[in-house]
């Protein structure tokens, strides 16, 4: 039986793993050489590859960005930690104008394999900027890829297949899955496909379209309905840029019902694009409206009372599903 | 702030004659293309560097292929001495598919890793980072390799600028910065943006030397940047060399600069680096008449040429506009 780690050591894995097979893969951000990482995704590299492949740097995130954009053209594959995805923002000038456009500036002649790691992500205790959930900035912008695994197989596979990709990733790992998300992993070469979504449980009567941490709530909601006699699809996207159009197609041309959650808030949030593009390309197999559970359009607080009166969960899912079958 | 080292230097006949070259091509496509703008053939993205020629051409000469430029928006002459070729620069500045980005941007924001050319955005001071990162991957290798990165005293006032040149003195990296202040950031003067009159001295918050010199001595700016370079390659880290200087035309040619008196402009004209160089070259015996003339017919037969080319070259096909988002 395959052995079993959680999240961030199937992080910690995926890059120990790309270094070896890679000497042009390297690491750098705040506090990822020997201290390990903020959450120690990086612990032992420093001791393993040498400080000069596992470089800490100044808090200078727009440097941590272009300095990973400057190596790439030199034929590097650089891995940038954000400490958080919130702390994304203070580069956010070297990703969507100096990464996403260069190729197509370049008239195709050129490459900018960089990966960005953004730990994201709420129920953690940590406010209003060690929560957030940024990633519907990064798929509106293109010439960026983005992913966000909810276990720990696609946590390694996922990392791999960015770091051997030739665009600029955005990584979104869940903080709340670190530690909590738990399961076997893929070994040796073997990947996850940028754009391959995974269907976490089949069912005929409803599909609900979710990743990251609400893939967990979704399954249980899944699961409570499965008691009253309804079948949930629940469809773990994995990858939000490229999304796999194809899965969610085929699963609604079978269930003719769509709900699409995330932590993320409602508005132009990756759910707008899923149904506008489910209307446009779907209206026929719909038999009732595209519903949405997502965080309100608020920040996220620092009180738990607060914070879990936003985050979407087992019961508020359970009751939309609920609703979008008695339409 | 302790003086800055420069190394002695002696140039043949014929590379003195090159420099001529370089100075009289690069005023001459400028002017060009001041022209095409007039006549309505090149769209915009005209911004000259006519005035500021001496600071390009004194860096520039000696690079090597190995080492990298970053060049600000207006160094096209830095893009024809690292090796582009004339006729396809002109053919980028007219939008044309045989252009570096075939027709999809203008200007210089097309790279050519080949070349060592870094092609920035329009985020002025947003190649400093990525410099940093290719200059890092240089250490990394043990290379002697250079970068030669290039901003305005504007632009020496972002984020960017700060975040590049204190993660290049924190790694000493062999990075040669190179300011081009010609006081005006469009039309806000230098004394409005910084409370200082040279942009060198911030260098030395960063730990390395920076020093001031006169932009338009095409010698004193190949002194200046000889020395950088050397004490780079030795491993001793940047430097940063602010070059005074005046852009004799708007910020782009739509621009009247109304804001600059007509003596200012008149008073800098004549410090024209061209006719400065030129003396210099006749009381040393270099030039004659004759090689002048010889130089402004190559110059001419160069740039007949490269406009024959571009004008000559198709468009883009229309659907080009959608494609190389992504490798």
């Amino acid at each position: 039986m395959a052995k079993e780690i959680t999240y961030i050591e199937a992080i910690r894995e995926a890059l120990f793993e790309e270094m070896r097979r890679d000497s042009k893969v390297f690491v750098l951000g705040e506090d990822v050489g020997p201290y390990g990482g903020a959450f120690g995704a990086t612990a032992g590299i420093a001791e393993e590859f040498g400080e000069a492949r596992c470089l800490d740097t100044p808090i200078s995130e727009s440097a941590i960005i272009g300095v990973s954009i400057g190596a790439s053209q030199r034929g590097y594959r650089p891995v940038a930690e954000m400490q958080f995805a919130d702390f994304i923002t203070c580069g956010f000038d070297q990703i969507v104008n100096q990464a996403a456009t260069l190729r197509y500036r370049c008239g195709g002649r050129v490459t900018c394999p960089i990966v960005v790691r953004a730990p994201s992500g709420g129920n953690v205790g940590g406010g209003l900027y060690h929560s957030q959930n940024p990633e519907a900035w990064f798929v509106h912008r293109p010439g960026l890829k983005v992913v966000a695994p909810s276990t720990a197989w696609d946590a390694k596979g996922l990392l791999k297949a960015a770091i051997r990709d030739d665009n600029p990733v955005i990584y979104f790992e869940h903080k709340y899955l670190y530690r909590r998300a738990k399961g076997p992993v893929p070994e040796g070469d073997e990947i996850v496909p940028i754009g391959v979504a995974a269907i976490r449980r089949p069912g005929s009567d409803a599909t609900v379209v979710t990743y990251g941490a609400m893939v967990g709530p979704s399954l249980e909601a899944a699961d409570r309905l499965a008691k009253e006699g309804v079948e949930v699809e629940v469809i773990d996207l994995r990858s939000l840029r490229p999304f796999d159009k194809p899965a969610i197609f085929a699963s609604i041309e079978k269930t003719n019902r769509l709900l699409i959650v995330h932590e993320d808030v409602k508005t132009l949030g990756i759910g707008a694009e899923l149904s506008a593009v489910v209307m446009e390309e779907r209206f026929d197999v719909l038999d009732a409206p595209v519903m949405r559970v997502t965080y309100p359009d608020t920040h996220p607080p620092f009180s738990q009372v607060l914070e879990h009166y936003n985050l979407p969960n087992a019961d508020t899912i359970s009751e939309a599903l609920r609703k979008l079958l008695q339409f | 702030m302790p003086p800055i080292k420069r190394t002695k230097f002696k140039l043949s006949t014929l590379e003195l004659l090159e420099i001529f070259y370089w100075l009289k091509l690069i005023r001459a496509f400028d002017e060009r293309l001041s022209l095409g703008v007039r006549q309505g053939k090149v769209r915009s993205g005209v911004y000259t560097g006519i005035g500021q020629e001496a600071i390009v051409v004194g860096s520039c000469f000696g690079l090597r292929t190995d080492d990298w430029i970053f060049p600000l928006h207006r160094d096209l002459g830095a893009l024809l001495m690292k090796g582009v070729e004339p006729r396809t620069m002109m053919a980028q500045m007219y939008a044309k598919v045989t252009g570096l980005s075939k027709g999809r941007d203008s200007a210089l924001h097309s790279s050519v890793n080949e070349l060592g050319i870094f092609g920035n955005t329009s985020m002025l001071g947003a190649n400093l980072p990525v410099a940093a990162g290719v200059a890092l991957t240089m250490k990394m290798e043990g290379k002697d390799s250079l970068c030669v990165a290039y901003f305005g005293e504007g632009a020496s006032n972002t984020g960017d600028f700060h975040e590049a040149l204190n993660f290049a003195g924190a790694n000493k990296l062999p990075i040669v910065f190179i300011c081009e202040n010609n006081l005006y950031a469009y039309s806000v003067p230098i004394e409005k943006s910084m409370a200082i009159e040279d942009v060198a001295v911030r260098a030395e918050g960063y730990g390395f030397d920076g020093v001031a010199i006169n932009g338009n001595d095409v010698l004193a700016v190949y002194q200046a940047v000889k020395g950088a370079r050397r004490r780079a390659r030795a491993g001793e880290g940047p430097t940063l060399i602010e070059c005074k200087t005046y852009r004799w035309h708007g910020h782009s040619e739509h621009d009247k600069a109304f804001y600059r008196s007509k003596e200012e402009l008149a008073m800098w004209k004549s410090r024209d680096p061209i006719p400065t160089f030129t003396t210099y070259l006749e009381h040393m015996s270099v030039l004659t008449p004759e090689k002048e003339q010889e130089v402004d017919e190559r110059i001419k037969n160069v740039l007949d040429d490269a406009v024959r080319f571009a004008e000559d070259s198709p468009d883009p096909a229309p659907e080009e506009a959608v494609t190389d988002i992504y490798a």
